[in-house]
């Protein structure tokens, strides 16, 4: 049924509100292609009847189209790890409430995609459970944290997915394979039931492919919940977008931001975007981000330190590995120490001492602040401009294990989508098309940033809307790529 | 010769809030249920979950707050506090470090620091039995009580001694238990009181190292145990030697001090703010409830009796339980003109004690009215009856809740306060005892003794002592 | 730049049991990137407020009314050690 494949979510909910097709046809075929997963997009698969779990009966616009949800959710009496060791066999008592609305949606859920360990990382190569891969290109990384989630929707494994973006995390991967990938307002979606990362960042958010379907994930997703002080949803929520044009609207891009480090291909694409914007009416405007250079530095303390802290409980007492019973100082070091990732016990002891007794005033205390000094970089660009726009990422997919030796230039990957994460705006990636990897090679998507005053949701999906339609982006291209 | 030290002593005390729910999760509290019954994912810990602060607990911390005489600043923040122990279970503690909800207080002659609002920690339970490896011994954790709300109030150190800590401590306790905020319970231990003790030299204003006194659990072993602590850091210094900062405990039955833990090994908690919770800004409304839901707290009460003629000792047990102080302001209500010291001291003397001695009856489950107490001590006040046979009337009293009046003329005991009748059996006492008549005539006022022993007998007791007294020097010619 | 001592130090504050190689690894991954992230020092933050919380909320508090709490066995379903009820842990070490 490659009608299937192909179509959009909205396109397969609206085929089975015709009753062209059944729900439960629709959710076989998908379980079909999840079982031929070759990319390791998934740690856990569902069958037909765990696949509707706690799923309510809904004739709702999202209604039967099943969903891949990152393995950062909690979701009760299905194994949720975060992609760790120390998480191994862990089954969650409750679930997350995005994921609750997405049941209530009546979605049922495909199974746990891969990522990178508590969504620390850029490339999923972090993975406790394997590197995921990009069906682009299986030589090449899907990004990450959400690497699994964006592979499974390019991959034909999924019609769409729920991840999580902390710097950059839906958007980067999104850009790497050729989907969409949005980050909402930090608050926009709740965080309960959202395995932590670094608190004051981390945010949940749609991977489709196109930018409708985007739209109608966020609408179901958004909203406060009494369970988390820190949401407060979309006021006015969220409908399809429809625009057709940009006129009357104008684009920043900060170019101080861009002046190296960005391929040729990822460049030439950005520019072509940029033309299309002012064939559409829109007016591009250099702006300036004047502490953005520090954006990542400023974060690779915050996330860390944040980080630090949210990963303390896992410590063998009340759930996950117990690696030691010796003593209580053994059964802590040695649980986390056998349980943790390189990548997390870097972040971890770089969080703890940016927060140690002597340097919280230089690191962490400093740090915050760069990150004020950060949101009115944006408050006073968007006076002038109603959008920020940038390549989603310096690069196109990277071969694996091609960054590993140094962390910096992992790090590096996020330069785009850091400032904004920082700020707490929501942003989207969209394909802007495809280029040459530096080193040669076949063709690789690269994304287009877009990002908006908080809580501006709308207005942003109606531009991305508008320009999608232009750009006319063919998604379907590497769908064969995830089954063998 | 030697120099004078003085103590300089410090209180940390934490205080159960007695809301419905923890402070960050909707768990009921508890106290004596089985272990792990009253726990969910946010105060377990898991994977995934966030705290939403309860508002109640705000309220009643604003409360403590007031009672405290704190300003009470515009904008509260949390802090998470990191260590790792079982009964921690996020290895953070959610606490406030930096903005507390009260600050800049005072309650009688000590000066309140600040206070703020805090989770308590889990249950561990030391079972010394094996853990999963052979040899091991182990611990059990409990997380009923993780979780419940704590107000942890700071004095600055303004005490000299335990006798000043208990003293002030029962103040503390009286006056957070009238504000209906928590049990303040120390053998529950929903009021826990931590001291912190330095000594110096009279006259320095420069503090010496401190040790922390811990795990005391009622203010007469603060007491005690302070005191230990103040001489143990005398005797230390006096021979030269230097104060360690530790953590220790005194064991009551042995009078003993032991070191719990060096604090030499501090925790470094690496403070940060909580970003899973956002600020609170008390609004007037909020201030104002907690301002004017304040009863009459025990410092005010008690000078208000005292100024009406109470006596401190009175005054002071009267204000310390809001019951017995509107038993008493009852007493005085239902008899216009009687002596409030007179009644204060029936009240917290001959009545009280009469409670306790027929089977330690409540004063809320007591069968004698106040204006029955009235009535009776009126009739003391008056000297219709002597004060012993208004001990007897009150024994009948509390047991059957019997009429005072009643009891008086059933058991004969109405006073002759005649002056005929009297004047009569005085004149024959003194006919009828002529020696010691003779002893007293001739200067031995001491022998007056048998005479008026006479006169109660010829009375069954029924005479004013004073009046009989008056009466023999009168006839006696002295 | 941080000294293999520091990193001793807060690995005993991560409670992390590194392994030797981890620690000389560290030392040297830590140090590019503090590196790095030292250059924050050179950003005019004079007068600037901290950013703890990008969302303007306030006052966010929950009624005081109970909520199901877990059954004992699904609280217990997950612990390594579960016993009487309680979660059993090991003893700290006793003391030297």
């Amino acid at each position: 049924m490659t009608s299937l494949l192909t179509a959009s979510g909205a396109e397969t909910a609206a085929r089975i509100t015709a009753e062209e097709v059944s729900a439960t046809e629709v959710l076989d075929f998908w379980l079909e292609r999840v079982a031929g997963d070759r990319l390791n997009g998934y740690l856990w698969q569902a069958d037909r009847e765990s696949a509707r779990s706690g799923v309510a009966d809904s004739d709702g616009p999202l209604a039967g189209v099943p969903i891949a949800i990152k393995d950062i959710f909690c979701t009760e009496g299905v194994p949720t790890t975060a992609a760790s060791k120390i998480l191994g066999g862990y089954v969650p008592p409750y679930t997350a409430t995005s994921v609750d609305h997405l049941r209530t949606a009546g979605m049922p859920m495909l199974g746990k995609t891969n990522m990178d360990e508590f969504a620390m990382g850029s490339s999923n190569e972090n993975s406790a459970f394997g590197a995921c891969l990009n069906p682009w290109d299986t030589s090449r990384v899907p990004g990450g944290s959400s690497g699994g989630s964006a592979a499974v929707v390019a991959g034909g494994l999924a019609p769409w997915s729920l991840g999580t973006d902390t710097g950059g995390s839906i958007r980067q991967p999104a850009g790497f394979c050729g989907i969409v990938g949005l980050k909402p307002t930090y608050g926009a979606i709740s965080r309960f039931g959202m395995i932590a990362f670094a608190s004051s960042l981390d945010q949940c958010g749609p991977l489709t492919r196109d930018v409708t379907d985007a739209a109608l994930l966020l609408s179901a997703l958004q909203g406060r919940d009494e369970m988390d002080s820190t949401s407060v949803g979309i006021e006015g929520g969220i409908e399809t977008p429809t625009a057709e044009r940009l006129d009357g609207l104008t684009f920043g891009v900060p170019r101080d931001l861009m002046r190296e480090g960005i391929e040729a291909g990822v460049l030439a694409r950005f520019e072509d975007t940029l033309l299309r914007i002012a064939d559409l009416g829109g007016e591009i405007v250099d702006i300036e981000l004047p502490h953005a250079e520090h954006a990542i530095s400023a974060y690779y303390v915050l996330a860390p330190a944040e980080a630090s802290t949210n990963l303390s409980r896992y410590d063998g007492v009340r759930y996950g590995l117990r690696a030691s019973d010796e003593d209580l100082l053994s059964m802590y070091e040695v649980t986390r120490e056998e349980g943790f990732g390189p990548e997390v016990k870097r972040r971890i002891m770089l969080g703890t001492y940016a927060l140690s007794s002597g340097y919280y005033d230089a690191y962490y205390g400093r740090a915050q602040r760069v990150r004020t000094r950060i949101v009115e970089d944006f408050d006073t660009a968007f006076d002038r401009v109603d959008f920020v726009v940038t390549p989603t990422s310096p690069t196109v997919a990277f071969k694996l294990g091609e960054k590993t030796a140094d962390p910096w230039s992992m790090y590096l990957s996020d330069i785009f989508t850091v400032p904004i994460s920082l700020a707490g705006l929501p942003a989207i990636s969209i394909p802007a098309g495809l280029a040459e990897p530096e080193g040669g090679g076949p063709d690789l998507p690269v994304g287009f940033q877009i990002a908006a005053p908080a809580f501006a949701e709308q207005k942003l999906l109606e531009a991305s809307y508008a320009l999608e339609q232009a750009i006319g982006f063919d998604g379907t291209l590497a769908l064969e790529g995830g089954v063998e | 010769m030697s120099t004078e030290y003085e103590a300089v002593i410090g209180l940390e005390i934490h205080v159960q809030l007695s809301t419905k729910t923890k402070m960050f999760c909707g768990c009921e509290l508890s106290f004596g249920d089985d272990p792990n019954v009253h726990t969910c994912p946010v105060c377990l810990a898991l994977p995934g979950v966030l705290p939403v602060p309860n508002r109640t607990a705000f309220e009643y911390a604003l409360r403590i707050g007031a009672a405290l005489d704190c300003e009470l600043p515009a904008i509260n923040t949390f802090d998470r506090k990191n260590y790792f122990y079982p009964d921690n279970p996020k290895a953070y503690q959610i606490t406030q470090a930096v903005r507390p909800f009260a600050v800049n207080g005072k309650l009688g002659a000590v000066r309140i620091h600040h206070a703020h609002l805090e989770e308590d920690a889990a249950k561990t339970i030391h079972t010394g039995g094996a853990g999963r490896i052979q040899g091991s011994n182990a611990s059990e954790v409990d997380f009923n009580r993780g979780g419940t709300p704590l107000v942890e109030i700071v004095t600055e150190p303004d005490l000299h001694s335990g006798a000043q800590v208990r003293e002030w401590g029962q103040l503390l306790r009286a006056t957070i238990k009238q504000l209906g905020v928590s049990d303040v319970n120390m053998e529950e231990g929903s009021l826990r009181c931590d001291a912190n003790v330095s000594i110096r030299p009279v006259g320095s204003s420069e503090l010496g190292t401190k040790t922390e006194m811990k795990n005391m659990n009622s203010f007469r072993f603060i007491e005690r145990g302070i005191d230990a602590e103040i001489a143990r850091q005398k005797a230390l210094v006096e021979s030269g030697q230097p104060v360690v900062q530790e953590t220790l405990h005194f064991d009551p039955s042995t009078g003993e001090l032991h070191s719990l833990r060096s604090k030499e090994e501090a925790h470094d908690y690496r403070y940060l703010p909580e970003p899973d919770l956002v600020p609170v800004v008390p609004t007037q409304a909020m201030l104002d409830e907690a301002r004017n839901s304040l009863p009459e707290l025990p410092a005010a009460r008690a000078a208000r009796y005292e100024e009406i003629g109470v006596s401190e000792q009175a005054a002071l047990l009267l204000s310390f339980e809001t019951e017995w102080a509107e038993y008493f302001e009852g007493v005085l209500a239902a008899r216009k003109g009687i002596d409030p010291r007179v009644a204060a001291n029936w009240v917290t003397g001959e009545f009280s004690a009469e409670l306790r001695r027929q089977d330690d009856q409540p004063l809320a489950e007591a069968k004698v009215e106040p204006a029955s107490l009235a009535t009776l001590i009126g009739l003391v006040s008056e000297k219709k009856i002597s004060h012993g046979a208004g001990k007897t009337v009150l024994e009948e009293m509390v047991a059957s809740g019997a009429d005072p009046e009643t009891v008086v003329a059933d058991k004969g005991l109405e006073q002759i306060s005649d002056s005929g009748e009297l004047e009569k059996i005085v004149i024959q006492a003194i006919e009828e005892n002529p020696k010691p008549s003779e002893q007293v005539r001739s200067g031995n006022e001491k022998a007056i003794g048998a005479l008026v022993g006479a006169v109660m007998k010829a009375t069954q007791g029924r005479a004013d002592g004073g009046e009989v007294n008056r009466l023999l020097r009168q006839h006696l010619g002295l | 730049m941080i000294e293999r001592e520091q990193v001793l130090h807060v690995a005993r504050l991560s409670r992390l049991r590194l392994s030797e190689e981890e620690i000389d690894t560290l030392t040297g991954e830590l140090s590019s990137v503090l590196d790095h992230v030292d250059k924050l020092a050179e950003v005019d933050i004079e007068g600037v407020e901290p950013t703890s919380h990008v969302v303007p909320l306030e006052n966010v508090l929950r009624d005081d009314e109970p909520r199901p709490s877990l059954d004992r066995e699904v609280a217990l379903s997950q612990a390594p050690d579960p016993h009487d009820g309680a979660f059993r842990v090991p003893s700290p070490q006793a003391e030297a």
